[in-house]
């Protein structure tokens, strides 16, 4: 059977993993490649590199260090972050990342998502969404790194990124993220249900109980997170025979 | 020993190169017909779409250089589809190495397409899978499958049971990333590498 997956998300900076890690068994904690490697060795099914610099100047440095993570790591990764053309996308997954994520980009220029899957193909076209339920009840879509509110509904943007050639969504609650209070179950379950794509939620997942219940109740395909696993509060191969023993299917 | 993955359109080429670099391997990557021939070993990877990879591997003469080959050729992904007879992706006449059709995964099962993510594999045959454990989980992203038959060697499931890796005489195909596989993965690359 397919399995549920679980993605550590790393941020990095200048080429370097930033929020801070907490490994004693790494040479250098802030290297990416490093930490990146251990997380794979210890059962991560995929990880997650999002550049948080992502200026023009900075581009080559990323370049440069997804062919580091590429020749390093033997699992599939996303690379997102500044993203906004073709070219970027060409010059990332030539230098071996198997999918990228867009973000703003691809709000202000729908095209781009349509460009980007018929190039590439859609399964290497991860769509992030930052989203907020606001005082109405509604989830709206937050664009720059959930700085800049738009009008537009979360679940109706996903839709239209999904016909437009979207091949996965990655799906990060404001009002959760950070909380370890779990992640968003019903806005996760509106997506991971009604669209035809995987979904990844993030934002939220505090205990293992949290990661149970966004693939039982809210059918996500995936489950993203950082720090918990950065500070070691949660270790990946105790997370996944907890939730085998819940009935969850992962590689184990 | 010599190795050559076959350039063309549809190749994830970075991915692969690495994985062998990992096993110690260098490898040539060309679409030079003589190169290709003289190759002890051939990768075929490929992700993209099967009627204009056919297209390119035709207009290069690609397709009948492959057909002809005689050493150990080991197709990955899109291509190990296009070592098939015929894709139901745009209605595609294949190489035609394995009688296996590829069909498209019925989308009225409530399963999301393409299947994205790590299933496990079983009814695992050497020499390709020697080594490497019934029910070993590797990475997969595909919209088409081919079914099983007389050359299946391995079987996964999604929505039905498909062959998700095919023998027949010198060709080798598997449906999964094995250089995205973590170490079930890099078995495979390495039993194909010392066939």
């Amino acid at each position: 059977m397919l399995t549920k997956r679980i993605i550590p998300c790393l941020d990095i900076k200048d080429g370097r993993t930033v929020k801070g890690v907490n490994f004693e068994s790494l040479r250098d904690a802030g290297d990416p490649v490093e930490l990146g490697a251990l997380y794979a060795k210890e059962g991560a099914d995929e990880l997650v590199f999002l550049d948080i610099t992502a200026t023009n100047e900075k581009r080559k440095t990323l370049s440069e260090l997804v062919k580091r993570i590429a020749g390093h790591i033997n699992i599939p990764f996303t690379v997102g972050g500044g993203i906004s053309s073709v070219q970027d996308v060409s010059v990332l997954l030539n230098n071996g990342a198997d999918k990228i994520s867009v973000n703003t980009a691809a709000f202000k220029t729908p095209e781009l998502i349509d460009s980007l899957a018929k190039e590439f193909g859609r399964q290497c076209v991860v769509l992030a969404i930052d989203t907020r339920m606001e005082d109405d009840g509604e989830w709206y879509v937050y664009l720059n790194g959930g700085r800049v509110k738009t009008e537009t509904k979360c679940f109706d943007w996903a839709k239209r990124a999904v016909d437009l050639g979207a091949g996965e969504i990655l799906l990060t609650s404001m009002n959760h993220d950070g909380t370890k209070k779990g992640f968003a179950l019903d806005i996760t379950k509106k997506l991971a249900t009604e669209l035809p794509v995987p979904v990844i939620a993030s934002g939220g997942g505090g205990t293992m109980e949290h990661f149970a219940d966004v693939y039982n109740d809210a059918n996500a395909d995936a489950a993203l997170a950082a720090s918990i696993f950065h500070f070691k509060e949660i270790a990946i191969p105790d997370l996944k025979r907890y939730l085998q023993s819940r009935g969850i299917v992962v590689r184990l | 020993m010599k190795l050559v993955i076959i350039k063309y359109n549809a190749g994830n080429i970075q991915s692969v190169l690495f994985a062998l670099e990992r096993l110690g391997i260098d490898a040539l990557v060309t679409d030079d017909h003589e190169e290709i021939k003289q190759a002890d070993k051939v990768l075929f990877p490929g992700v993209g779409e099967a009627s204009s990879a056919m297209k390119y591997l035709q207009n290069f003469h690609l397709d009948w250089l492959i057909k002809e080959l005689k050493q150990p050729v080991l197709g990955i992904c899109l291509g190990m589809q296009l070592l098939c007879s015929h894709s139901e992706e745009n209605d595609t006449k294949c190489i035609g190495i394995f009688e296996e059709p590829i069909k498209r995964f019925d989308d009225t099962q409530g399963l999301k397409i393409p299947q994205i993510g790590w299933n496990n594999i079983y009814n695992l045959q050497p020499p390709l899978f020697k080594n490497v454990k019934e029910n070993s989980y590797v990475y997969l992203v595909h919209s088409y499958y081919a079914s099983l038959g007389e050359h299946t060697i391995a079987t996964a499931d999604y929505i039905e049971p498909f062959s998700v890796a095919l023998h027949k005489n010198n060709f080798y195909g598997v449906q999964f990333h094995p250089e995205k596989s973590a170490e079930a993965g890099s078995i495979v690359l390495k039993n194909f590498i010392e066939l």
